[in-house]
């Protein structure tokens, strides 16, 4: 079913009587030529792309709970493509070009809007590293300005420029960046890639992997044994606890990451702005919504909820660049179970185990790079080669010395 | 008017205040509700997507429907529940998402047009042409979207935080609250007793029942002036616990001042309390019953009507003769008619969907009846009664529905345990799985009558209080006999969630579509996503959703509560510490005498340090720079270095220990020198570099970078602790017990010469000597090392006189020309003389690029220095070097990109970067520091400094980054 | 969350900052001729359990003391804690 306005309005007149199931149901199968083992975002772009680009015609999605139930689900919907390294630049102004033609693609309405990103810089020091990552972006083929103070109080009149701790100086402007809804994200990849043949399981926990000879036969699940000779991984959160089957011990920390939302108010936000000097960022949703966040609480947890102090010192550095939002009300908090990896950078990657393949450490940063993730990990299933943007997401980077260390800190989860 | 006798408000006393506008008048202990509805105002507000008229819908936290903004201008206060309003003298309140009016609202044709805006229909449409979703749709539905307003402006108020500790929190004061907060504060417990409300009591206020035979308010009371007189037991009124964290800890904000006009002192008051035991006493919330056209102005639940009859002597009616029904499910429905005929109000009937309910009362009843149907366009005028396939439509201004009480359990949930379906109770009762040391008790664990909601209260206080529980008052102890309607089948729109407009039919067309996990159903509809967070929808959804699938309730989910309980202002969560205190400031010792020269200042992290210090008539900071750099080169200098970190390292194995912590060695330093020393992280790049200074034999002082000085301290503990505990070495950190001053340039030595007690000649105390002496009769640390290129010392003395021998330096050497300079002259030097500083060491770059990598010893461990071997750190020929623009003029800035000339700009032929840029007053010329590809071996070559960003580019020779002084011989003079 | 400092009693985890596993304490005893691998393993490869986690916090803003805390990372749940001195020394 093909859906359009019209189709909205028709159902609308006859009583909605003629919407179909946005996917199916199906019964495991015994055995599939690639199985993708959680029903995240990556893992529902991955098989929407190989089915849909890479002609795989023998996919099964492996979701534990419900579709769309990882990190696609809980997050803060920023879409950007502003690093600075070429380990990733370049990939993730990939993944910004399919945001663009996403839902034409898709046929489904994700909401990506290109309302812009500004981060905030308070120094001249952060100014400089600013236009160091902006000319890394320009260079890449993305869009970058550089902006004053001046240009950031047009922008923003409710930003608190003058009576600061840390005066806004200027700031970075990325505006194709912007939001996406983000289970509509999920939706849309489960939608298209069930129209493309592939069976999308849910509450099918995989448990173990079948591995002869150092080759991956197939997974053990919550629903019995099931056949296949690729078999991609896409479970950021639990990684760890799903590599640990195939006794892979990995470069990742699980963290808990708490993102927030206010009441519904009219427009006040009209773009994403983070800020410099604090662990603070925020955007306005479509329905009115506050969407912001800060840090990582800084522990190792599998818990999926955070605690007060991390609370206070997000709101402490709402209310230091926008003293508005006093008035405005915390809604709902949640925590995601993050993979935090040693050096920021995910892992797009084969593993030592033939035909096993691993899709993981994308710390806080997974949303936006779902198109491309799914893309570049079905590219790497499907042909056995990175995809030309992931050639450096390698497995083996930190052995070998050749970190993606945005921020430079260092192997030390937390800290990036 | 519809006030009628009773309540708890004070009629001696009149407040007056303002909805839409209008002034209107009520009495203390009104909530706007209650005084709106005394005014006989129904219609309150909007939905959120089909802007349908609404009116009062509950007398708690949970109101879906009355949201307005309180206040105006800066202190406008979008989204408050009229239901949760103490009404003050002076109040203004107004609707919200109505254009041009509350009761003509032009968005009002999205409910003409809601056959079209049914659940999910926006992420089916709205996709062609492409580009009209930013420009036209998007727009279109956020200026639709949102509810109130904020005001715009700086928040004015003030906001507090707090820490509390106690034995046991108590969290509601209803009369199970009461219970345990009387069982534990007797037997000497620390207890905190907190409840939302403005007065404590909860139901029981509401209620009719007696307690003992008396009334139960006076029994509310009597305890009330007992915990108050006990000094174990302290009440926090007004105060929500809305969230339950970690190891018994909480969340709870007080409205110290939000029933004023103007909060005497703070707005709210965060309070962190860390409890030992907590019991979880916050009753329940009533749920409502889904039937066609179910949500007009006048319909409420029958728990909130009783509510506003019996605590606050008023009713939704428009006027006296107005009637009232109820619907209902249960025999607490029937209550409400009960209270209603006591007080003399027309009831025109219950309506009751089970079959063998019985007449409680005086009043008309229909048996195994439902509504399905209302009629009124701004508030409810008639109500259709279905019987046996029968239907009459009958005048009806008030409807009371009750479909049963949900435990409020969410802080039970808080940590993710599941609520679990109880058959009996028809409800979700608290989860096995609770957080640490909470127990539930009264309403929110099921306990539904007075009786029981007291006793679960006292036993479970006297269990965690190891004592008796305390008598407790005769109460009545009515069973609950309920038989679940889940929602009235029809037709027409039933609404669920009244705030986000979702129906059964959205439900329904959810279930078709195979958005069934309840995590999908939510999404897919918004359900539950309004401000009021679902309390009064979630659980009806799930069954209606049950029904649908032909599944249980059990089977088919349920789903967890996350904090807030209810919405906490942003104010309070990050307020008190905004504004210019939204971090602690660090001033160096001589601030005053910065501050007395007229210097700007800038952050360094938490420090403030003078930029620069402008002489009259300078014009542009850098005539100022540049003069105090030439003086620097030329004469003498004083510079502020306080913030650099300083770390004391004592014991006899504390060369050993410094060994292992630099890449370089230090053991081998001798007494009364200095050694530059570069430490690595574990990872093998570069961490931070200092000078390491050799006091005694088993006494060195390390510097770090401004930046780093705390994480390496911590770095250095966790050497000491972790790693090698078994090493006699002891650290401290004492950048805040030393003030240090740079003094820097060709006559520093004439000048200190004047202060210090030693002898500073050349050979007496040579470049890179150290030793503790005195100046000016202080105790004082002297070190002959140069940041700038030049012949240079660093003294320090106790924090407290840095102020005092900056003065005197400049004081004894007013002839020599002394200069102060800032940080800004600082870095030009630094540049000019190539050192490292954070645009350099930023955490990216290896020992090597810093042309650092011979320092890295093979002959001993040391942190870092195996993985700084790794082939990708060894095989990177990137190099830090010096960039000289062809023309001197040619401004070049850091975060420029490097590439060859005939190059094409993009990542694949970038070199590298420029990491710091200055004008140099000595050398006449921009120049620059920068990474490079190959840069070793392109020195002497042509390099482009391409800044795609701001559009400009610079040819640049590519030279050492040491542009002053290679040799070194001024620092040797 | 609070931390059961072995010396100072029951601390709020704020005044604490936190590292990772204890893993870290046994870092690979080399002198000179180290072995890459284990010190790749050592920096960069974690357990990372979901349940009991051995883990590393400095009490920095209270007495610089490095403990290792005994937490379950499914339900923070803490089990106990010592002196990461005592641990290395193989005393706790």
């Amino acid at each position: 079913m093909q859906f359009n306005g019209f189709r909205v309005i028709w159902e609308g007149l006859t009583g909605h009587k003629g919407w179909k199931p946005l996917w199916r149901d199906p019964e495991p199968q015994p055995e599939y030529d690639i199985i993708i083992v959680g029903g995240g975002g990556h893992g529902l772009a991955t098989a929407y792309y190989l089915a849909n680009t890479f002609n795989e015609l023998k996919v099964a999605v492996l979701e534990k709970g419900w579709l769309g139930s990882g990190n696609i689900g809980r997050n803060t919907t920023i879409i950007r493509s502003n690093y600075l390294l070429p380990g990733n630049e370049p990939f993730y102004e990939f993944s910004m070009k399919l945001w663009e033609g996403l839902e034409q693609e898709f046929n489904f309405n994700a909401m990506v809007s290109q309302r812009g990103i500004l981060n905030l810089c308070h120094s001249d020091g952060q100014r400089d590293a600013f236009r160091r990552r902006g000319n890394a972006m320009r260079l890449a083929g993305a869009d970058a300005e550089l902006l004053d103070q001046d240009a950031v109080r047009a922008m923003y009149p409710a930003l608190n420029i003058d009576n600061a701790r840390f005066p806004i100086k200027g700031g970075l402007l990325q505006r194709r960046a912007g939001t996406a809804r983000h289970d509509g994200v999920a939706w849309g990849y489960a939608r298209g890639a069930d129209r493309k043949g592939v069976d999308l399981i849910q509450n099918c926990e995989v448990t173990g992997f079948r591995i002869d000879a150092g080759r991956i036969k197939g997974v053990e699940t919550s629903r019995g044994y099931i056949g296949a000779k690729k078999v991609g991984v896409a479970v950021a959160g639990s990684s760890g606890r799903v590599m640990a089957h195939a006794g892979m011990r990995l470069p990742i920390e699980s963290h808990v990451l708490q993102a927030f939302v206010s009441e519904g108010l009219k427009p006040v936000i009209d773009g994403v702005i983070t800020f410099g000097a604090g662990h603070f960022y925020v955007s306005q949703s479509d329905k009115g919504g506050l969407v912001f966040g800060g840090d990582i609480d800084g522990y190792n947890s599998y818990a999926q909820r955070g605690n007060l102090p991390v609370i206070e010192d997000v709101a402490e550095g709402g209310m230091a660049i926008l003293p508005m939002l006093g008035r405005a009300r915390l809604l709902r908090a949640w925590g995601g179970v993050m993979d935090m990896s040693m050096d920021g950078s995910p892992i797009i990657d084969k593993t030592h185990i033939d035909g096993l393949y691993l899709n993981a450490g994308w710390c806080y940063g997974g949303f936006k790079a779902t198109p491309a993730s799914g893309y570049a990990f079905a590219h790497l299933l499907s042909t056995g080669r990175p995809h030309e943007t992931a050639t450096q997401m390698r497995l083996d980077r930190f052995a070998r010395g050749y970190p993606i260390d945005e921020k430079g800190a260092g192997a030390q989860p937390n800290l990036h | 008017m519809t006030r009628i006798s009773g309540g708890l408000i004070d009629r001696s006393r009149t407040l007056s205040f303002t909805f839409e506008g209008k002034r209107y008048e009520g009495h203390p202990g009104d909530t706007l509700a209650s005084a709106l509805m005394a005014n006989g105002v129904r219609l309150v507000g909007r939905s959120f997507k089909y802007h349908r008229p609404r009116g009062i819908f509950a007398a708690g936290s949970e109101e879906p429907n009355a949201l307005v903004t309180l206040r105006s201008g800066a202190r406008a206060e979008p989204n408050t529940r009229a239901t949760t309003i103490e009404l003050y003298d002076g109040l203004e309140a107004v609707s919200q998402n109505r254009w041009p009016s509350l009761a003509f609202d032009a968005l009002g044709v999205n409910d003409l047009a809601s056959p079209f805006f049914a659940a999910g229909f926006y992420y089916k449409t709205f996709m062609w042409p492409k580009a009209f979703w930013e420009k036209l749709y998007e727009p279109l539905i956020r200026r639709a979207a949102g509810l109130g307003a904020l005001g715009g402006e700086p928040d004015p108020d003030a906001y507090d935080k707090g820490f509390l500790h106690c034995d046991l929190l108590i969290i509601g004061g209803g009369a199970t609250g009461l219970a345990a907060a009387l069982t534990a504060g007797r037997a000497g417990a620390s207890v905190i007793l907190a409840d939302e409300d403005m007065r404590l009591g909860g139901r029981l206020l509401m209620e009719s029942h007696a307690l003992n035979d008396a009334p139960a308010v006076d029994w509310v009371q009597g305890i009330e002036a007992e915990l108050e007189s006990l000094p174990n037991v302290r009440i926090l009124r007004r105060t929500t616990i809305f969230g339950s964290f970690d190891h018994g800890i909480f969340g709870a904000l007080e409205r110290v001042g939000d029933h004023l006009l103007r909060p005497e002192t703070v707005r709210q008051t965060l309070w962190r309390i860390t409890a030992k035991r907590s019991i979880l006493a916050a009753g329940a919330t009533e749920r409502h019953i889904p039937f066609a056209s179910n949500d007009r102005p006048g319909i409420l639940l029958g728990g909130a009507l009783r509510a506003y009859v019996n605590r606050w002597g008023v009713t939704p009616q428009a006027k006296d003769s107005d009637r009232i029904a109820i619907f209902t499910d249960n025999d607490d429905g029937h209550r409400t008619a009960i209270d209603l005929v006591a007080k003399g109000i027309p009831v025109l009937a219950v309506i009751d969907a089970r079959e063998d309910a019985q007449r409680l009362g005086e009043y008309q009843l229909y048996k195994g009846a439902t509504v399905t149907g209302t009629q009124g366009r701004l508030g409810l005028s008639s109500i259709d009664i279905t019987q046996n396939g029968l239907t009459r439509t009958l005048e009806c201004a008030v409807l009371g529905v009750s479909g049963g009480w949900n435990p409020n359990l969410h802080l039970a949930s808080h940590h993710r345990g599941r609520p679990v379906w109880s058959q009996a109770h028809s409800a979700f009762l608290p989860p096995e799985d609770l957080p640490q040391g909470m127990a539930v008790a009264g309403a929110a664990a099921g306990h539904g009558s007075t009786h029981a909601a007291l006793r679960s209260g006292a036993q479970i206080a006297a269990q965690l209080s190891e004592c008796k529980p305390a008598e407790l008052p005769l109460a009545e102890d009515a069973p609950h006999r309920q038989t679940p309607l889940w929602h009235v089948p029809g037709k027409t729109r039933a609404w669920v969630d009244f705030q986000n407009d979702v129906t059964v039919k959205d439900i329904a067309l959810a279930h078709r579509e195979n958005m069934r996990p309840v995590e999908h159903l939510k999404r897919w509809t918004t359900l539950g996503m309004a401000t009021d967070q679902g309390k009064t929808a979630n659980v009806t959804a799930l069954a209606v959703m049950a029904e649908l699938t032909g599944k249980t309730i059990a089977q088919t989910g349920t789903t967890i509560f996350r904090p807030p309980y209810t919405p906490v202002a942003l104010g309070a969560l990050g307020g008190g510490d905004s504004g210019v205190h939204f971090r602690p400031t660090r001033l160096t010792p001589t601030h005053p005498f910065a501050v007395q020269r007229g210097a700007p200042f800038v952050e360094v992290g938490q420090w403030l340090r003078a930029q620069y210090f402008p002489l009259k008539g300078e014009t542009h900071w850098r005539e100022s720079v540049d003069r105090e750099v030439l003086a620097v080169r030329s004469g003498v200098g004083l510079c502020d270095v306080t913030t650099l970190g300083k770390i004391d390292v004592q014991g006899t194995d504390a060369g050993d220990f410094l060994n292992r912590i630099y890449c370089n060695a230090m053991a081998s330093l001798k007494v009364g020198k200095v050694r530059y020393g570069l430490m690595l992280r574990e990872d093998g790049f570069a961490y931070d570099d200092g000078t390491c200074a050799r006091l005694g034999e088993q006494h060195y002082v390390v510097t770090t970078t401004t930046a780093n000085a705390g994480l390496v301290y911590r770095q250095m503990e966790f050497a000491r602790q972790c790693l090698w505990p078994d090493l006699d070495v002891q650290l401290i950190s004492t950048t805040d017990a030393w003030a240090q001053i740079a003094v820097a340039g060709p006559k520093s030595r004439e000048l200190l010469s004047r202060v210090v007690e030693a002898d500073l000649s050349n050979e007496a105390f040579p470049f890179m000597a150290c030793a503790e002496t005195r100046v000016c009769g202080l105790r004082a640390r002297l070190f002959r090392i140069s940041f700038s290129g030049e012949l240079a010392y660093e003294i320090a003395v106790p924090t407290r006189y840095g102020n005092a021998l900056m003065a005197r330096l400049m004081e004894v050497g007013a002839d020599l020309g002394v200069t102060p300079y800032g940080t800004e002259a600082l870095g030009v030097l630094r540049i000019e003389k190539g050192h490292a500083t954070g645009a350099e060491l930023n955490g990216q770059a290896s020992a090597q690029m810093l042309g650092m990598g011979r320092m890295v010893s093979t002959k001993k461990d040391s942190i870092g220095a195996v993985m700084s071997r790794r082939e990708g750190l060894m095989a990177d020929t990137r190099r830090l070097v010096g960039l000289m623009p062809q023309d001197p003029q040619a401004r070049i800035l850091a975060g420029g990109h490097l590439f060859a000339p005939e190059a094409e700009r993009k990542t694949e032929t970038d070199l590298g970067w420029v990491t710091s840029a200055c004008w140099s007053p000595h050398l006449n010329s921009y120049i620059a520091l920068g990474f490079l590809t190959d840069g070793e071996a392109r020195l002497g070559e042509t390099v482009i400094v391409a800044n795609p960003l701001e559009g400009d580019e610079a040819p640049c020779k590519i030279v050492s980054p040491h542009f002053i002084d290679p040799e070194g011989g001024r620092l040797r003079d | 969350m609070l931390i059961p400092h072995p010396l100072l009693g029951l601390r709020d985890a704020q005044e604490f900052t936190y590292l990772g596993d204890a893993s870290l304490l046994n870092r690979p005893d080399t002198g000179t001729d180290a072995d890459p691998e284990a010190f790749f393993a050592y920096t960069h490869l974690r357990d990372n359990p979901a349940g009991v986690h051995r883990e590393l916090w400095f009490h920095e803003q209270g007495d610089r003391s490095w403990l290792v805390v005994t937490r379950n990372t499914l339900t923070h749940e803490i089990l106990g804690a010592e002196l990461a001195s005592d641990v290395k020394r193989g005393l706790a």
